[in-house]
């Protein structure tokens, strides 16, 4: 039994410890038990989930570039009825708290999409994905749009009691109008951040590597751009957030936390090393208790500015 | 599949650019079946380069070989190991090949496409025809093995430096008409390009055999969970659906492919 409290609240999601997958990194779980215990992450958060299957986009879909890699995959997905009948019964055996990331093309769409996750048993949060850079019709639209993340948040807001946390675009010039706007329409907690838009060329053919032309940038080389847009967003945030974005190792989801996170996502490394959540963890609290702290609650925020 | 760290016994080369890289992975190595592959976290590309998937070339107690060919920055550090290095391997990842023939096994291999077909050749229980393509010699991996195995060899080379010139549907074809002329059932396996395993399956279809196809597509988490590798599959009722090469294969039966 540790002697740190690892417990975090964030919005509502109980979390028994502040680790958790970044969606679309960890699949819906199930692909990765086999190689590390699932039921020890704080949650586990699943690809997202529109109402209809949906095929995503032609292949390339990724690109290894210096300091992570570039995806469009595009959002495939077996639709919330696929998704409840093929991974919730693996989900809800975990024990573990399941964040679903849901996407739509209309207000409605993700309205109806949460309605129904809302009637599942073992879904624990909803992580509203407003910032996808792959899909044309659905997601990006809306997060670089304050109103349309306002009026998106209180569409879905209405449609559900589950923790709603809207997972945000990195790429926008000030990333607290956007957190102000989604606290104001009903938020529960705030996730951050997305990729960032970006394109890889083939030089020898001169074409764009990935079919979809453009995609969004992961991995360690985005990690500083994370750690100040939710140093920025923690300055008016009154909600938890959850903070992603190239993590691979215990040092930079500590900084997280000290920038005002209440939880982390780890994701690309999961695709390098899947105990990389298990080793953050574990580092986490080995840096508790060498600095005598003894809630991972109390490291939130605590950056020292002056 | 597991996770384990993996000592290097020993890197051989082949052909030029080609190599034959002997690790120990126990718990790997035992549960391989001829199409799995590995997915190989290669050291010194740290701390962030993706893992690469390999086809494994061959497995013998705890011990697991596999061809790779120096192709970019991934594939250049692999090469620089030397024994008693580790590095990080999970599998055996996918679905393989079948192993109960139910006619002559014919195995079509395109460059290092070998490598599947020669742990294959080692597993299968009966022994039938290797039909080896490459652009030049250079490309032609493991020939001997196969004979030694007992299998017949047929190579081909595009530019004629070694076997026949042309590519590796030129004996295909004869040996399927072969097999038709003496009434015996042909069973294909191939592994190689895109373009050679699109011929190798038409000619199954047209054959009324089977043929199972090993697909190479770049991959990133190797486990079915970020669906970089998908591929359109059609089922036996004929409705369609995307599969991932990396879990739902790498091998698929020549009529399950929507090309």
């Amino acid at each position: 039994m540790s002697d740190v409290d690892m417990r975090v609240d964030l919005g509502g999601i109980r979390m028994k410890n502040p680790v958790t997958v970044a969606s679309g990194t960890f699949g819906y779980g199930k692909e990765y038990a086999e190689l590390i215990d699932v039921t020890r992450l704080g949650a586990i958060t699943v690809k997202g989930i529109r109402l209809q299957a949906w095929p995503g986009n032609p292949l390339p879909r990724h690109a290894e570039v210096p300091g992570g890699m570039v995806n469009a995959i595009g959002l495939q997905g077996p639709g919330v009825a696929g998704f409840v009948r093929d991974y919730m019964p693996f989900l809800r055996e975990t024990g573990v708290p399941v964040i679903v990331n849901i996407w739509g093309t209309r207000e409605e769409e993700y309205a109806e999409v949460a309605r129904r996750l809302s009637e599942v048993e073992g879904v624990s949060g909803l992580e509203l994905n407003i910032s996808c850079p792959n899909v044309k019709e659905g997601g990006h639209a809306f997060g670089t749009d304050p109103r349309a993340v306002s009026s998106l948040v209180a569409a879905v807001r209405r449609a559900t009691r589950l923790p709603l946390m809207p997972k945000l675009a990195p790429n926008v010039p000030d990333i607290r109008v956007f957190v102000r706007a989604a606290q104001e329409a009903g938020a529960d907690a705030l996730a951050l951040i997305n990729t960032l838009p970006a394109m890889v060329i083939d030089i020898e053919t001169r074409r764009p590597v990935l079919a979809n032309k453009v995609g969004g940038l992961s991995g360690p080389a985005i990690h500083p751009v994370a750690v100040k847009l939710v140093w920025e967003a923690a300055q008016v945030a009154r909600v938890p957030l959850l903070a992603m974005g190239g993590i691979v190792g215990p040092e930079q989801a500590i900084e997280f936390l000290i920038a005002g996170a209440t939880a982390v996502a780890v994701g690309t490394a999961n695709f390098i090393d899947p105990a990389t959540p298990l080793r953050v963890l574990e580092g986490i609290e080995a840096y508790l208790r060498r600095h005598d702290m003894n809630t991972v609650a109390a490291l939130t925020g605590s950056l020292r500015a002056e | 599949m597991r996770d384990v760290t993996c000592r290097v016994v020993n890197q051989m080369p082949l052909k030029a650019g080609y190599w034959a890289l002997d690790v120990e992975a126990p718990g790997v190595a035992e549960a391989a079946q001829p199409g799995q592959f590995v997915h190989v976290r290669v050291p010194g590309l740290e701390p962030v380069a993706l893992r690469r998937p390999f086809s494994i070339f061959g497995a013998e107690g705890t011990r697991l070989k596999l061809l790779y060919k120096t192709v970019g920055r991934g594939t250049a550090q692999l090469n620089r190991l030397t024994p008693g290095d580790t590095l990080q391997v999970i599998g055996p990842l996918g679905k393989g090949f079948p192993l109960a023939p139910q006619g002559v096994p014919l195995l079509v291999a395109g460059g290092y496409g070998v490598a599947p077909l020669s742990f294959l050749a080692r597993r299968l229980p009966v022994r039938g025809v290797t039909l080896i393509g490459g652009r030049t010699s250079d490309d032609v991996l493991a020939a001997e093995d196969f004979e030694r195995l007992g299998w017949t060899v047929r190579v081909t080379t595009q530019d004629g430096s070694q076997g026949e010139t042309g590519l590796v549907t030129l004996p295909l074809d004869r040996e399927l008409a072969h097999l038709r002329g003496s009434g015996e059932m042909p069973e294909l396996y191939a592994c190689g390009p895109d373009g050679l395993l699109r011929a190798v399956g038409e000619r199954a279809i047209q054959a009324g055999c089977r043929g199972w196809l090993s697909l190479d597509k770049h991959m990133v988490c190797g486990v079915g969970a970020c669906l970089a590798c998908v591929q359109a599959l059609r089922r036996e009722d004929g409705t369609e659906w995307i599969g991932r090469v990396c879990r739902d294969g790498p091998v698929f039966e020549a009529r399950e492919i929507v090309w």
